[in-house]
């Protein structure tokens, strides 16, 4: 097909580009101890949280960023323009106790974004937690969960309550030397997810957490950690968006979970940062560090991602496979359009006997973009009978888009099997002649395509989430066709 | 580094003013400003090059004919073709033959190449492989000066092959040698070439060679390349290949061993039509350290490119395979292919694999497989139904497994030797003769 047409198709509008007119508490850009020390009284932190806010805030300043190996190019950051911490409503006012005192511009600002944060419009049964900037604005179903047993509230809350958890597992998974971005996310951090199912508890529904960011020049540095133990299920959403601005917006976050035995946690994630306009100006950079930690035998993690959003994301969902028969998993769309560029994949660490991943990658790359699977595959010799498959895959739409595949796979033992395969091809004109030719029009039939390449990821997303990741495709990819 | 700096003056003081002599010096400067890539550097992330930076070598000044002619008839290949033996990189005219050349086809050693023809052998000299690339093909320029040039005209087809053998015997210091291979193959032209590294086991040498290949439109060279450096030796290798239209270049790589082998080999498909075929065997037992880098740039439509690379480890045994497809934008219709399939037999051994593509085309079809695993339960099974012991079944599926890229050998003295290597350095050897 000519580029044109294709162009055409592939033009798409960003419909939660919006901002919400909204006083706000925000830190003046810059960043040194003295921010973090106000971050953390802010949140009225106990001591050795600010020690460890610290200690990674000066281990942080000796480290570089990854921009070297990483196949993306974009600007060096500027982290003294970067405003750390940004609340809604004024000064010196107290945080909401319900959800009854939350301002109703943030409540109409979710509404707009389709996430109801009213309990009884929930009808889906998804409890969510909510966060706007810096701080969560609220979380519902509590009590529903609390009686499971289930703890899922902000992390700032948890701190607050649940200090001896926190404690014992925050920077476990990620400690703050891992990486830049964990190191300036472990110095910054403000709000993001805290989420706790005791032994043998199965989660009565599903979590989910939503961010937005909305103040202008502001950073989100969230952190999530997310606890099942023995036997303990969960299933976590994560949604975010943010305005249409033209100045790119930072976006770090640190994504931990631990699994003790028998457990499993699914976590599914469809990101819609801003991903820039047409001409590649604006939009979000997404560093992002999640990792899950197998701790136990037979515990399973499951990553799923439909990525469709940001200008630059930077993302490698992996799982630590530690216990014995334990499994991870890793299914990730990635759809990059105009100048959003990607370096995404996972990273699966066998040190289990028996341990086994799977990983499915499908990328889609259109318009000016660029896009790779970055994933590594480690089995250490402890891990007998180790068993990986992955597959990667990526469809070319135009050709003036990128599609990039850096596989590594470090192998230190004879029982294991591994085995990785790719293809990258563009929509086959013999595919869509069929379509079309039974009376399909030619965007319909490259939609069709594209789900379909895509099919093996959404299958894997809880339902209200698969229905939107496909809707968002479409979007995405309107009016393109192969 | 100063030891190469000793050397180095040494080496280059008694050069003649010119190109050639400014050249080493700027390459020199490069190579100091590089480095030994010892840390951080993405092309050496699996392949550890401290011990061998800490290693002082010296240029050979002699040899000894008697060790060199033993060891040639050993371990070497010998088949009807072209031959020029170097024994610890110097020319050895005793055991070379060069008595049936044809008319279009020049063969010399680079050391004649550069006083017969100095500017016609400049010319060809780092225009693929220049001091701007990577730290071992600069110490390689700065200490060019033997080698073998080759040179085939157009529309020629030459039978014979051509055998470079690059021996190292035992000497009482660690040597080294940075042979230089120049090859053009004029349009239409067709060229066999073999290239040996054969050492003795006693032997502490580091060669550093690189060669420059360039095809014209419609010609064909395939290359064989045989390395077995021997246990306490070095072999970095690096093969520039530049491809005109419709160029066809075949590589068989057999790696059996070595302390450290490292092999780099970058295609650059120039011309329309033009494809590369490799393949290849890591075959390593003990404490070997075998790596092969693969880079093919397709940077014109309707180019292609297949990749086969197979890994056999034992012991403590290290592989690494990275293997690199980059098709430029605007390069359509591109067919890219790449597999490497990996076969651990001991606990100890370890694979690094990296199969990578880098694409700014759409209508391509590009695809690559990595696998590690072990060998099938069920042909085992099968196998040991029919009678055969467990040591010999296993032996033979290793054998069968490998027998796909060795296959590929035309040349039958060649394949013989490979597989006959292969089949005695295997846990539980089989005997060829008894099957």
């Amino acid at each position: 097909m000519a580029s044109e047409e294709m162009e055409q198709l592939v033009r798409k509008e960003y419909k939660q580009g919006f901002v919400t007119d909204i006083e706000s508490d925000t830190l003046p850009p810059g960043l040194d101890e003295d921010v973090i020390r106000h971050i953390s009284a802010r949140k009225n932190e106990p001591d050795w949280l600010l020690e460890w806010r610290l200690e990674a805030y000066r281990h942080w300043l000796t480290m570089k960023d990854p921009q070297a190996w990483a196949h993306l190019s974009y600007p060096e950051i500027d982290f003294q323009a970067v405003s750390y911490y940004s609340a809604p409503g004024a000064k010196n006012k107290d945080a909401p106790k319900s959800l009854d005192e939350v301002d109703p511009k943030l409540l109409e600002t979710f509404d707009k974004l389709g996430i109801p944060l009213h309990e009884r419009a929930a009808l889906a049964g998804v409890a969510v937690d909510a966060v706007f900037d810096s701080v969560s604005v609220g979380t519902t179903f509590k009590d529903k969960l609390a009686e499971a047993g289930v703890i899922f509230c902000s992390i700032s809350e948890a701190v607050q309550e649940h200090p001896e958890l926190v404690k014992a597992y925050l920077g476990t998974v990620v400690p703050h030397t891992d990486n830049y971005y964990a190191a300036l996310n472990s110095a910054v951090f403000t709000d993001g997810s805290f989420v706790f199912v005791p032994k043998g508890v199965t989660c009565p529904m599903e979590l989910s957490t939503y961010f937005r960011i909305n103040a202008a020049n502001t950073g989100q540095f969230e952190r999530t950690l997310i606890v099942c133990e023995e036997e303990a299920q969960v299933s976590y959403l994560e949604g975010c968006t943010a305005p249409m601005r033209d100045e790119n917006q930072l976006h770090a976050a640190v994504v931990e979970l631990v699994a003790l035995d028998d457990a499993y946690i699914k976590y599914s994630t469809v990101q819609n940062w801003y991903p820039g306009d047409e001409e590649g100006k604006g939009g979000i950079y997404n560093f992002v560090t999640k990792r899950g930690d197998c701790r136990g035998d037979r515990s399973k993690i499951s990553w799923t991602q439909v990525e469709t959003g940001s200008a630059i994301t930077w993302k490698y969902p992996s799982c630590i496979l530690r216990g014995k028969d334990s499994v991870g998993e890793f299914y990730s769309v990635a759809v990059t359009n105009n100048f959003q560029q990607a370096d995404t994949g996972t990273k699966m660490i066998h040190l289990g006997e028996g341990s086994r991943s799977t990983i499915i990658s499908k990328g889609i790359s259109a318009g000016r973009s660029n896009q790779s699977y970055r994933g590594l595959v480690k089995v250490l010799p402890s891990a007998k009978n180790a068993r990986n498959f992955t597959q990667c895959d990526s469809l070319l739409l135009g050709d003036q888009c990128g599609a990039h595949t850096f596989p590594y796979q470090e192998i230190g033992n004879s029982s294991t099997q591994v085995e990785h395969e790719a293809t990258t091809s563009k929509i086959g004109e013999d595919q869509l002649f069929y379509c079309m030719q039974r009376g399909i029009s030619e965007e319909d039939s490259v939609n069709m395509i594209v789900n379909g390449f895509c099919k093996d990821v959404f299958k894997e997303l809880p339902m209200e989430f698969a229905v939107e990741a496909e809707a968002l495709l479409n979007v995405t990819l309107e009016g393109a066709v192969g | 580094m100063n030891q190469y700096a000793e050397a180095f003056e040494a080496f280059n003081r008694h050069a003649e003013s010119g190109w050639l002599k400014s050249q080493r010096i700027a390459a020199f400067a490069r190579f100091e400003h590089l480095g030994f890539p010892i840390n951080g550097v993405e092309a050496w992330k699996y392949t550890n090059t401290k011990a061998l930076a800490k290693r002082p070598f010296v240029l050979a000044e002699g040899y000894d004919l008697q060790a060199a002619q033993k060891l040639l008839n050993e371990a070497a290949v010998t088949l009807d073709s072209h031959q020029l033996v170097f024994v610890n990189g110097i020319f050895v005219p005793e055991l070379s033959d060069l008595s049936s050349l044809p008319q279009a086809l020049v063969v010399e050693p680079l050391s004649e190449a550069l006083d017969k023809e100095l500017e016609l052998t400049c010319g060809m000299m780092g225009r693929l492989a220049g001091i701007d690339s990577d730290v071992f093909t600069a110490l390689n320029f700065a200490f060019a000066g033997e080698g073998a040039v080759i040179r085939v005209g157009n529309n020629q087809v030459i039978d014979k092959p051509i055998n470079l053998i690059h021996l190292s015997t035992a000497s009482d210091q660690p040597q080294m040698s940075h042979p230089r291979i120049l090859i053009a193959a004029g349009s239409s032209s067709q060229l066999q070439l073999v290239e040996q590294f054969v050492g003795d086991d006693e032997a502490v040498h580091f060669t550093n060679r690189v060669a420059e290949v360039v095809l014209e439109r419609n010609a064909q060279l395939t290359h064989y390349l045989l390395e077995t450096p021997g246990d306490q030796s070095w072999l970095i290798g690096r093969t520039q290949v530049e491809q005109q239209r419709d160029s066809r270049y075949g590589c068989h790589h057999m790696n059996l061993g070595g302390k450290l082998v490292r092999d780099d080999l970058v295609c650059d498909l120039n011309g329309k039509g033009a494809s590369s075929h490799f393949s290849g065997l890591l075959f390593g037992r003990n404490k070997q350290h075998l790596d092969i880098h693969s880079l093919v740039h397709h940077n014109a439509p309707q180019t292609y490119s297949h990749e086969n690379y197979k890994a056999i480890l034992n012991d403590k045994a290290k592989g690494v395979f990275n293997g690199k497809v980059v098709v430029k934008k605007d390069s359509q219709q591109i067919q890219a292919d790449q597999s490497n399939a990996n076969l651990l037999l001991s606990d100890q051994a370890e694979i690094d694999t990296k199969p990578e593509l880098e694409i700014y085309a759409d209508d391509v079809k590009c695809s690559h497989g990595a696998t590690t695993g072990q060998l099938d339960e069920t042909a085992l099974f099968y196998l040991k139904s029919r009678g055969l012991s467990d040591e010999l079944a296993r032996g033979l599926l290793t054998l069968a497994f490998a027998n796909e890229v060795i296959d590929e050998l035309k040349l039958a003295p060649l394949y013989k030797r490979v597989e006959e290597s292969v089949a005695g350095h295997l846990p539980h050897q089989v005997d060829l003769e008894e099957l």
